[in-house]
């Protein structure tokens, strides 16, 4: 099982290969990847450093070109698979079908990735790719139960990667317009989630307040922990209650099922974060990388440490976890 | 061309009689096209597929063009086997809502299906595509503006028709996980059907009172109401077929004939607004339309 490991900049690329990740992606510094926030993400010059930097640790790096091109920009996109293909990368992630196809005609030996924003959470979902655009791995939407995972793998004609660790989208990737309803500007069109020029804070009697463009997304007492105003995961009034009413602040962990998707047969585990730090990411890959050995070591024997679990939540949104849509029970 | 007026399907769990008697109205009111069948949850089940074939039969009796919808997010093995069966039905076109339907359409040689909104389709090459898999006419993403709207109908296929959601909570997102059960404090697993209790879903509202969004089971909405219907002069120049109006539980009869009056040229665009708010208790949107917030209304000025 490969270790796929978020690189928002050189720092945190090299932090990924040197703690232990088996590929890192990465994209460029525009909309045509699904983080596409200020000071994050790669010029040509970095790229080339971190490619050299992860090839001598026998690293594989993988270009992220996940967004939706819209037509008038659809130049930006066909051009920037263009670059990732003379760059030499291992891998471009895509989304669009459009871009796809692009890619497979242009570039044919560039391995082409589905990014999980394509929303594909079956076996006849990723037949089609396979079969359209030749993709040979997919990255599977965190909505799908342990049991669905095992499933979908079984019948899947390419390799299946799975996210990890991170934070945790709750709506089936790509196929949110949550963001877009409230800021104008979503994962698909712009890279963005709530995006941070549309978060304003305001603090009255000690009370603190995060609105996204205009909208109150949560009211936090005095002395209560605030976290980033992710529009699913504010409080809301649902018939009177005031609750997550969408999720709360968590993140995603599988280190306790680990083995399972061993056995699934789960190619790669993919950590979510490109919008860390390099510490995050050092922190994070190490955790992993050990965890990964030592079930892949002995799976019957596979037990989460508490030292792991431990470094993980502090790390995490709302410094707690959970397995999401992978525990039925979470559904 | 005149444009053509659609029914979309019935996002709501609705008891088995009132799916039943909104379509036996349906069939005399002055929509062109029906979409039918679940698109939300493949736990509702209160009608069986051959329900759905006989309203199917019977609107299709009454002059409409009838299309199936499918599920719009598929987990498990069995949602494929009913998406596979809807796919071959052998007598109504289907409208596709995931590539996994694409994938059936696609080995079942060429038949011809409609591109539902929950497909993304952003740019022109994959309109391109869509088209050459047999869609013959595609329903825009509920993000997309009015410009990129244009930008893809300069783009569009010969014969490829374009559908446009122009009334109604528009759908943004899907999930694993049921909110109306979570708001019940229950497991989607024995969840109870609750969402039979609310025909226009279940209202999600900030600490402020602001109406923000509406939960559907495991579909997210918009809180408000979609409304284009002044924007019909630039639907039309932009070469818009056919008008979606999205099913709400109350007032679907008079929302067709106000878009039926406009369109005609019966009803100015400020009187068919003015008609409409009645039927909007939610409040009105048409930002995404003009490539802002979605949540964002800005009425007609005349």
């Amino acid at each position: 099982m490969e270790l796929v490991c978020p690189a928002g900049s050189l720092p945190a690329l090299k932090a990924a290969v040197d703690n232990g990740a088996n590929a890192v992606y990465l994209g460029f510094r525009d909309a045509t990847n699904a983080r596409n926030f200020a000071g994050l993400n790669f010029g040509m010059d970095e790229i080339r450093t971190g490619i050299r930097h992860a090839r001598a640790a026998g690293a594989k790096v993988f270009i992220a070109l996940n967004t939706y091109p819209r037509e008038a920009q659809w130049s930006q996109w066909t051009a920037a698979a263009d670059r990732a293909a003379n760059l030499g990368v291992d891998a471009v992630i895509v989304a669009d079908m459009g871009l796809l196809r692009y890619c497979a005609r242009h570039h044919p030996h560039l391995r082409r990735h589905l990014s999980v924003q394509a929303s594909a959470t079956s076996h006849e979902a990723i037949g089609f790719y396979a079969r359209e655009f030749g993709v040979q791995r997919v990255v599977l939407p965190r909505v799908l139960s342990l049991q669905q995972v095992r499933q979908v793998i079984a019948h899947s004609p390419v390799e299946v990667e799975v996210f990890g660790f991170g934070s945790l989208c709750i709506m089936v990737e790509g196929r949110c317009f949550l963001s877009s309803y409230v800021t104008g500007e979503s994962p698909n069109t712009c890279g963005v989630c709530s995006p941070a020029k549309a978060v304003r804070w305001e603090e009255a009697a000690g009370t603190r307040r995060s609105r996204l463009n205009g909208v109150l997304i949560d009211v936090y007492a005095p002395g209560e922990p605030a976290g980033y105003p992710t529009l699913c995961k504010g409080r809301f009034d649902v018939a009177g209650e005031i609750s997550y009413a969408l999720e709360e602040p968590t993140s995603l962990n599988v280190l306790a099922i680990l083995p399972e998707l061993l056995r699934a047969g789960v190619a790669a585990v993919k950590v979510e974060g490109r919008q860390r730090s390099p510490a995050y990411v050092a922190q994070v890959t190490r955790v992993l990388r050990a965890a990964l050995d030592t079930c892949q070591r002995d799976p019957d024997r596979y037990a989460p440490r508490a030292e792991w679990i431990a470094q993980l939540d502090k790390l995490a949104e709302g410094r707690q976890h959970t397995l999401g849509a992978l525990d039925r029970a979470w559904q | 061309m005149s444009m053509k007026l659609s029914l979309g399907p019935i996002l709501y769990y609705w008891e088995r009689e009132r799916v039943l008697d909104f379509y036996a109205q349906a069939a005399g009111w002055p929509v062109d096209i029906v979409y039918l069948g679940e698109a939300v949850c493949s736990k509702r089940r209160a009608l069986r597929p051959d329900d759905w074939l006989e309203i199917a039969g019977s609107l299709a009796h009454a002059g409409k063009e009838v299309v199936l919808s499918t599920l719009a997010l598929i987990e498990a093995e069995s949602e494929l086997g009913a998406l596979r069966r809807a796919v071959t039905n052998g007598r109504f076109p289907v409208e596709a809502n995931d590539t996994a339907a694409l994938n059936m359409l696609s080995a079942a040689g060429g038949t011809r299906f409609v591109a539902g909104p929950y497909l993304n389709v952003y740019n022109g090459e994959t309109l391109k595509l869509l088209h050459e898999l047999g869609a013959g006419r595609w329903v825009l993403p509920a993000e997309l503006s009015r410009d990129m709207l244009a930008a893809l109908q300069a783009r569009r296929p010969h014969g490829m028709e374009t559908e446009v959601q122009v009334f109604g909570r528009l759908p943004l997102a899907l999930s694993a996980r049921c909110f109306t059960a979570r708001a019940h404090h229950l497991p989607k697993d024995e969840c109870e059907f609750r969402c039979r209790d609310y025909p226009d879903g279940l209202p999600l509202a900030t600490r402020e009172g602001q109406r923000f969004l509406t939960i559907n089971g495991i579909q997210t909405q918009s809180g408000s109401a979609s409304c284009l219907v002044a924007e019909l002069p630039e639907l039309r120049a932009i070469g818009v077929d056919v008008l979606r109006l999205s099913p709400q539980a109350h007032g679907m009869h008079d929302i067709v004939q106000v878009f039926r009056e406009a369109l005609d040229g019966r009803l100015a665009p400020a009187a068919a607004e003015a008609r409409l708010a009645e039927h909007m208790p939610d409040g009105a949107c048409n930002g995404y339309w003009r490539g802002e917030p979605g949540m964002d209304w800005q009425p007609h000025v005349s």
